[in-house]
């Protein structure tokens, strides 16, 4: 049984360029091979020096990177440990089940009353599960005072993020 | 099976098609989760369900990459195999991992961003796995006949490989952890992915259609060119609200629009190789999931996709039903399908028999594929509902979930529905073959 794979090695290259084929006959297996390595290539190298320059930007000037203490890498650890990310979004990447978080800091008055939210998002965390009927449920994750405190740190850190305007509004 | 080492393949794909039916059923639960909040909400809480749905889908889309690599690559290279044996232990640390990474979730053992959860050690452990494929994938081109499908293929899987080591850098800075995190995740969808995705199309039209390899491949490079010219700087789309600068608005939206370009080039590519081609194969089943997968991995990559990639769409939609259903339709439209076709092409070779099983296999891809849309479709209008309240009128999101109970139906429903199409599938694939297509049909050579 010949296969076309098999015929492709008898005939002659020039059997290939002869018009047979309809579609993009001006074009060579190898002249597209070499703009795919090429174009790619540049492509990559623009990429790479963007995110270089977003990366400065945001040591520099979107994040408040010097603020990042022991508290705030301690807050975003425990946000880990947990994978809130799972329920959660944060500034809108994560799961769809439960609420943005990454403005929780705003939602919650830190802006006017920071011991307050404060207040409030510890315990918060302190009485899930509601067990309300009905509703979806949040896992009580029995954090220390001191973790819950860095998780604090951690909201108000991301809350400070310059995100280019979003979410639209305070619900996320 | 031309190549006695081709039966490395075997293992790999029942492996896949284990964790894809746990998989199913991991997302199934999840789905019972938002019409029933209850369920199992102490035992196993929603982020668990969520991790061990996702985790299941890539580990399994991988094992199938590399099984579709093993079956390929005699055939593509004309040798055997370099060592069955790598492969083969390649294969047992990979599950292991994968199984190791599973059972500890459901006991709490995981780390913190979504797709990442495995431990240190597990991603090391799938890290060793994956060089191993690639040594011994590599030495096999190397020792013999290198066509552009081989080539493309190792070089998708190499840079896969390349970009999933920033899996192990997590900088403290939240907003540097997101950028890069996406050089994973998007890379690999959005580009990486997609080589490894037209080569092996590639390879089931030269197998299927008896088109000449020339033109197939020539596609091929335009095609992989698309999407990475585009889908390079298209990761801008996840940049625009994370911190990053606000030039990612004009670059990532049109370069991320243009990512339809590879999705729509793959679909004219199967179809008008279909069309130029033999149509007596007797494989069906595998041409429809062939021709099936260019088709949905353009709505649900490419129209989907569209559909909020535009900076001043998606900062109404980020992070809403509707990024959830178009998550969906893609991963099922481009990889999950790509997978499945693959093993329609290649079990009966593998058995040593006939195509078998045909009807039941088409019977599950209409099932599977039309739940999916409709999953998609109850997720969008979700979204579109959700929008509207939560970021237009500034609704409250709990509240706002409320009035999405009824789409969340619908999703549990089509749920459900898939699962019954993967156990056709798997019944089509795996069970006694009661019908084969007969020898006298088989691809006739093709007529010059
Ligand atoms: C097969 C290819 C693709 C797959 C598997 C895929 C999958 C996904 C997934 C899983 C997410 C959610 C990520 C998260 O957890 O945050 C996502 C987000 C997104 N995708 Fe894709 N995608 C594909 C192609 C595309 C294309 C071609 C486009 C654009 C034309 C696109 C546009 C987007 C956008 C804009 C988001 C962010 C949504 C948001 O803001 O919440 N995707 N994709
Ligand atoms: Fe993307």
């Amino acid at each position: 049984m010949t296969t076309a794979v098999q015929r492709l090695r008898t005939l002659p290259e020039a059997a290939y360029e002869t018009g047979e084929f309809v579609m993009m006959e001006g074009l060579s297996r190898t002249a597209a091979r070499n703009i795919f390595f090429g174009g790619s290539l540049f492509f990559f190298v623009i990429f790479v020096a963007l995110t270089a320059h977003s990366h400065w930007y945001i040591v520099t000037q979107s994040t408040d990177h010097a603020g990042l203490n022991d508290s705030v890498k301690h807050g975003k650890a425990v946000w880990e440990e947990h994978s809130c990310i799972n329920c959660h979004t944060l500034l809108g990447e994560g799961a769809y089940f439960a609420p943005e978080l990454g403005n929780v800091w705003i939602r919650y008055g830190g802006l006017e009353s920071p011991e307050g939210a404060r207040a409030g998002i510890k315990t918060w965390m302190q009485i899930q599960p509601t067990g309300v009927p009905g509703r979806r449920q949040m896992p009580n994750f029995n954090l220390t005072d001191a973790e819950l405190d860095a998780l604090v740190d951690f909201f108000e850190w991301m809350s400070r993020i310059n995100t280019q305007g979003w979410p639209p509004n305070v619900a996320g | 099976m031309k190549y006695q080492t081709q039966r490395v393949a075997y293992p790999f794909f029942v492996m896949a098609m284990v964790l894809f039916a746990a998989q199913v059923i991991f997302g199934v639960m999840a789905g019972l989760v938002y019409v029933i909040p209850e369920f199992l909400s102490e035992a196993m809480p929603f982020h668990i369900m969520r991790m061990s749905h996702t985790n299941l889908l890539i580990v399994w889309l991988l094992i199938g990459f590399f099984g579709a690599t093993y079956y390929l690559l005699p055939e593509e290279t004309e040798n055997e195999i370099h060592s069955p044996t790598l492969a083969y232990i390649q294969l047992g640390i990979f599950v292991f991992a994968g199984a190791a990474a599973l059972i500890g979730y459901q006991f709490g053992i995981h780390e913190g961003r979504h797709y990442l959860e495995q431990p240190v050690w597990v991603k090391v452990l799938l890290t060793i796995s994956f060089l191993m494929f690639l040594y011994n994938a590599s030495f096999t081109v190397l020792k013999g006949r290198k066509t552009a499908i081989s080539l493309v293929l190792l070089l998708g899987l190499w840079l896969a490989a390349i970009f999933w080591l920033f899996a192990f850098y997590t900088p403290a800075n939240m907003s540097l952890d997101k950028m890069y995190w996406w050089y994973i995740v998007h890379i690999w969808v959005e580009g990486v992915w997609e080589l490894i995705m037209a080569s092996l199309l590639g390879f089931l039209l030269i197998k299927m259609t008896g088109v000449d390899r020339e033109v197939i491949e020539k596609w091929l490079y335009v095609i992989v060119g698309l999407a990475l010219f585009t889908g390079l700087l298209g990761t801008g789309h996840h940049y625009y609200w994370i911190g990053t600068p606000g030039y990612w608005q004009p670059i990532g939206g049109f370069f991320s629009a243009l990512e339809v370009l590879p999705f729509f080039a793959m679909v004219v590519f199967a179809f008008y190789m279909f069309w130029r081609g033999q149509r007596n194969h007797p494989n069906r089943a595998a041409i429809l999931w062939t021709l099936g997968c260019a088709v949905m991995a353009f709505f649900g990559a490419g129209v989907w996709g569209f559909m909020h990639t535009l900076s001043f769409i998606n900062y109404y939609t980020h992070g809403t039903q509707i990024t959830a259903a178009h998550g969906h339709l893609a991963f099922f439209g481009a990889y999950v399908m790509l997978n499945l076709a693959i093993i329609s092409y290649a079990m009966p070779h593998l058995r040593g028999q006939q195509p078998y099983n045909q009807v039941l296999n088409m019977w599950s891809f209409w099932i599977m594929t039309s739940a999916m849309a409709f999953m998609t479709f109850a997720l969008t209008f979700a979204g579109v509902v959700q929008t509207h309240l939560q970021r237009v009128m500034g609704m409250n999101f709990m509240e706002v979930q409320e009035h999405l109970h009824l789409f969340y139906v619908f999703r549990l429903g089509s749920g459900i529905v898939v699962a019954i199409g993967v156990i056709l599938f798997l019944y089509a694939i795996f069970g006694p073959s009661r019908s084969q297509a007969s020898a006298s049909a088989a691809h006739a050579p093709a007529s010059p």
